[in-house]
């Protein structure tokens, strides 16, 4: 049994660092613009046109790293649509959110159609399996980079947001636009460059999706990834560290589904296959309090507003 | 300012003359060809898996003389596929509509043949009955578990560790019994052998299959195959973890270039041809149409360079009884709670609705439906 027990453990902690990493780069990027006042929800369609955009790249030019880079710049580029058109007068950035959520799926899967059969050069593992001798956990410590480059993104974007000018200056023009406005601020900017950033984020997070895990381009490929990242971000209070916890909260549990039948733990599959859902609803029911329920929310959030 | 009411006018104008051409050109392109046959996927048609094995069918099918092809991709099991449906008799002109997936038959296949009494409608998955359906209406199916089972054998002599894998989406019949199936084939070789069950509860589930591939490695499992829309990621984890795979659906011999054994395909291209002929000679065609490897209705992928040589000739064997109709499901079979299900002496026959109704899985399968 203990036997199992560590199976299932090591399943859990493979799974947090394998399924994760998209997870924490969408809510990083969404954190961010949601910090300066604007909600984009169309990070779902940037995260599947920058699978796309990624494995198209990388099976063209036959490197992986130069797909990563392509999907950051296609992601950018829905970042700044979004942007621009929520500057005009009179535009719901929730609604632009939408549109661009259907456009960026629709896109990647009409451009995507020639690369559903190709096979891509993946981006490579960094292998720490000389740490260990357990066979599971070797396959565990082959660990992406970009998981890094997530993990010291997210202390920096903490340690930024808090101490910096440029952190000072996305709070308060996510907390009170007059204030902004008072102090010479272009809002508009400030909430393009945000955005702008949170896209090219959300498309490196597809990138490892069709680059590295599950690793290839499909049209099924995201399932709702991106839009379960966008609640995360309300889940971890806009805090960046927190968004790594929640990121990896999110992959540990959709590991126990597949980890237990694999111990032969196979009564109520679809109990477990939940669990993720199942632990975010009651994180959030025992962390919420009629007092500080929104506390760390930006006030210019239309949402909260 | 001129500029733009020009264009405006010309825009009226090109759209105008789009309405009015547009019903003529399909009723001509209907009254050109002598048959058009619509198909409708529910998926992509490129995607490794059923809705490609119906494509690489349909390929086949335009190659026949005579017969038109009109085919859509991506359409939802809503009241989307009856304008889909709507739309192909009605602009192209077709007479026999094949929907390929499970949820396009109730309400909305049924309905649609009641509205188009002349037209033919066939589903890919036996839910028709002769009592409640319209007798234009049809089911169409093909015993993909006895190329699950000959997967089973070549994987059991191919097997290192006697643990085999199987993902599966959802613990319906049809999967069951290719579980079943690809259990029997492994234990008939290697009665030592277990087949370890992942149900990811949805049928495309990238990331969880690549965990539950994982997870079947990391098992101890050598070989592992599925039941899934798409099974690329599977067989590519499979092969990235370095162990065996097999096929399901359509080939994806090519995604594993080391630990391929073989798969269970489709072939579509039987039945529909043979319906295209029934059509053109105005015959009428069947309503609950089935069949295995007697009929050609599925087959084996090419063997890939896991499968031993031994492995080779069991299957090859075996697919020379399937195609024999020799019947490979016989008691006595238990479940894997150990109840007996098919008791000794008694063969059920390959035609039998018995497996049909398959809700247990057999012993030497590790895992629970509920």
């Amino acid at each position: 049994m203990s036997d199992a027990l560590t199976t299932v453990a090591v399943a859990m902690f493979a799974g947090a660092v394998r399924v994760s990493t998209p997870f924490l780069f969408v809510s990083l990027g969404e954190a961010l613009t949601e910090k300066s006042g604007r909600i984009n929800l169309g990070l779902e369609g940037t995260l599947v046109f920058g699978a796309m955009s990624a494995y198209a790249v990388s099976y063209l030019s036959g490197s992986p790293w130069t797909g990563v880079l392509a999907a950051g710049l296609a992601g950018s580029v829905f970042g700044m649509a979004h942007g621009f058109f929520c500057r005009l007068p009179k535009v719901s950035d929730i609604a632009i959110g939408i549109a661009l959520m259907l456009f960026g799926t629709g896109l990647a899967f009409f451009f995507g159609k020639g690369f559903i059969q190709p096979t891509a050069p993946r981006l490579q593992a960094i292998d720490f399996g000389f740490l260990t001798s357990d066979p599971q956990l070797k396959v565990a410590l082959q660990i992406n980079p970009l998981f890094f480059i997530g993990l010291a993104l997210a202390v920096v974007l903490w340690w930024a947001l808090a101490n910096t000018r440029f952190g000072l200056i996305v709070r308060m023009t996510g907390d009170s636009a007059a204030t902004a406005k008072a102090m010479g601020v272009s809002v508009d900017l400030v909430r393009f460059v945000a955005t702008t950033i949170g896209g090219f984020l959300a498309g490196v997070g597809g990138a490892f999706l069709s680059l590295y895990y599950p690793g290839s381009w499909n049209e099924g490929l995201s399932s709702g990834q991106g839009l379960m990242a966008v609640a995360l971000v309300i889940f971890s209070r806009w805090n960046p560290l927190m968004c790594v916890a929640a990121a990896l909260l999110f992959g540990a549990a959709g590991a126990l589904g597949p980890a237990l039948q694999s111990v032969g733990i196979s009564q109520g599959y679809h109990f477990f296959n939940a669990a993720p859902h199942i632990l975010t609803l009651a994180i959030l029911i025992a962390s919420s309090s009629s007092k500080r329920s929104l506390k760390g929310a930006p006030g210019e959030l239309s949402i909260t507003k | 300012m001129s500029r733009i009411l020009l264009s405006r006018r010309t825009l009226l104008k090109s759209a105008a003359a789009g309405l009015v051409t547009a019903p003529l050109m399909g009723i001509e392109r209907a009254a050109a060809a002598g048959l058009t046959i619509g198909i409708i996927y529910v998926g992509p048609r490129d995607d490794f898996g059923w809705n490609q094995a119906h494509a690489v069918a349909a390929s086949e099918l335009k190659k026949v003389p005579g017969v038109t092809v009109v085919e859509e991709e991506n359409v939802p099991e809503t009241v989307a596929v009856q304008k889909t449906m709507e739309s192909m008799i009605k602009l192209d002109g077709a007479k026999l509509i094949f929907a390929t997936s499970f949820g396009y038959f109730d309400p909305h296949m049924v309905e649609m043949a009641k509205k188009f009494p002349d037209i033919e409608f066939r589903h890919a998955i036996g839910l028709w009955s002769k009592d409640k359906h319209p007798s234009n209406a049809g089911s169409y199916y093909a015993y993909l578990h006895q190329a699950h089972y000959v997967d089973g054998i070549a994987a059991g002599l191919s097997s290192k560790t006697g643990k085999l894998g199987f993902i599966a989406a959802k613990p319906i019949s049809s999967v069951l019994q290719n579980i079943n199936a690809f259990a029997m084939g492994a234990r008939k070789v290697n009665p030592k052998a277990t087949v370890q069950v992942i149900f990811t509860g949805d049928w495309a589930l990238p990331v969880r299959e690549a965990e539950a591939a994982n997870a079947l490695a990391d098992a101890g499992c050598d070989v592992l195959t599925c039941h899934v829309d798409s099974p690329k990621v599977v067989i590519e984890t499979a092969e990235k973890r370095g162990i065996m795979s097999c096929g399901h659906n359509a080939s994806q011999k090519a995604l594993a270039p080391k630990g391929f054994i073989t798969g269970a395909e489709y072939k579509w291209e039987t039945i529909y041809k043979n319906f295209a002929a029934l059509l053109t000679k105005g015959e009428k065609l069947p309503n609950f149409e089935r069949g295995g490897y007697d009929k050609d209705y599925v087959q084996n992928t090419a063997f890939g360079p896991a499968a031993s040589d031994a492995a080779k000739a069991a299957a090859t064997a075996a697919i020379a009884d399937l195609k024999a109709n020799k019947p490979y499901v016989a008691g006595e079979l238990k479940d894997n709670k150990g109840n007996v299900v098919v008791p000794a002496g008694k063969i059920i026959d390959n035609y039998d609705v018995f497996l049909e109704t398959t809700n247990y899985l057999v012993e030497g399968v590790i895992g629970s439906i509920t």
